[in-house]
């Protein structure tokens, strides 16, 4: 027999937005829920390293799903009747349908780039049930700076502009191998998916306004961003932090937009500290 | 500058691969001096500097000299690093036609950055 990773991959049916949809999922080890949010155009496949680092899951059990349209999750029924556009209201209802399905009772969750946006959302809203939240390159505002159009037309290939757009955010010290597997994912988007992620990135989750309310006493907040992130730039990701009370943050240097997936062995030397006090609090 | 793009791109099989489709010229601007880069089947055919206004291309992408010689250091800094890291800072701007950049995106990129030098 093979050496299996320790990886097990799922498939479930949950509903939101009120469409049944067909949800792939991953998970390791046992201990504390460690929920963990892809990037915008990407999958869960960016944690796989989280996800067999024994010196995580010895402590929590790592799960991470692909959202619906994204990798192996199916889009909804009746899909090619909707142009894909992720909300504020959808992504946030998404995460929560998930842990209620799988009745998680104080998971810590993790997100980066637009998920890095949700958790702060959740951190305000969810206070109660969220034991933290750790906002992977997150912060609670950006400003667009290309035309999202770009993304999905017929005379772009969309796999190829999204790689080529995200490949700038990958620092030039991550290694080749890891640096194209991330682009690879890019590559592996559904059409207009992307761009649709990007909505509630770049527009309609912008929470600077309401980023001060959040209780960092009730639901901890973690804040890691690259150094050569373009887009939540360590600037951002400070004002950020001064926004949120008692929220930790950390420029992570020589790594980019994708920590967990473009130098996972730099990137646990920042976050294997956050989860020991996470763990310890 | 630039002397070495038609050597370094024409001797990269896998991006000469990549760029197959491309026949075009552009312009590459360093401060206010631009270049005529000339892509036929994905070779860099020619590279020479702008002498006349007629003399022009698809698209066109500049950047200070300053930000040009960061880009191509062997570790470039952040917002540096990439074109499309400079292009937000504001310290690189794009102009004309984008189509044929847009469908060969990686492809230009990594034709600019075959200057990178590589003594560390």
């Amino acid at each position: 027999m093979p050496e299996f990773e320790p990886i097990t991959g799922r498939y479930f049916t949950m509903e939101v937005g009120g469409k049944a949809c067909r949800i792939y999922v991953e998970e390791a080890g046992s201990g504390i829920p460690l929920v963990c949010l892809h990037t915008a155009g990407s999958d869960a496949r960016q944690y796989r390293h989280l996800l067999c680092d024994k010196a995580i899951t010895d402590h929590y059990r790592v799960i991470a799903f692909d959202l619906p349209w994204h990798g192996k999750s199916n889009p909804p029924p009746g899909f090619r009747e909707d142009e894909y556009k992720l909300t504020t209201d959808l992504y946030k209802e998404t995460v929560m349908a998930f842990c209620e399905a799988y009745e998680l009772v104080d998971p810590v969750v993790m997100g980066c780039s637009m998920g890095g946006r949700v958790v702060l959302h959740l951190a305000l809203e969810q206070a109660d049930y969220f034991k933290g939240v750790i906002a992977l390159e997150g912060s609670d505002k950006l400003e667009a700076y290309y035309d999202l159009d770009w993304l999905h037309r017929p005379d772009v290939h969309g796999g190829e502009i999204a790689s080529a757009f995200v490949s700038a955010q990958v620092a030039p010290q991550s290694p080749d191998e890891y640096r194209w597997e991330t682009l690879w994912h890019y590559m592996q988007g559904g059409p207009g998916i992307f761009k649709g992620d990007l909505f509630f990135y770049w527009h309609d989750g912008d929470f600077d306004d309401r980023s001060p309310l959040i209780d960092t006493e009730k639901c901890p907040v973690y804040l890691l961003s690259g150094e050569y992130d373009s887009s939540c730039t360590p600037e951002r990701t400070e004002a950020t932090a001064a926004r949120i009370k008692g929220s930790q943050a950390t420029v992570m240097e020589g790594i980019g937009h994708f920590p967990m997936s473009e130098n996972p062995d730099l990137f646990r030397s920042f976050i294997l500290p956050v989860l020991d006090k996470i763990r310890d609090a | 500058m630039l002397e070495n793009m038609q050597t370094r791109v024409n001797a990269d099989t896998a991006l000469v691969r990549r760029g197959r489709w491309v026949n075009l010229s552009f312009l590459l601007g360093i401060d206010t001096g631009d270049y005529v880069v000339t892509i036929a089947e994905g070779k860099v055919a020619t590279v020479t500097p702008r002498r006349l206004a007629t003399e022009t291309g698809c698209f066109t992408i500049r950047a200070a000299r300053e930000t040009w010689e960061e880009h191509w250091s062997p570790m470039p800094k952040r917002d540096y690093h990439d074109i499309w890291s400079m292009l937000p800072k504001g310290l690189a701007k794009i102009d004309g036609d984008l189509l044929p950049l847009m469908q060969n995106l990686q492809y230009f990129k990594d034709v600019i950055a075959s200057q990178r030098r590589k003594d560390a």
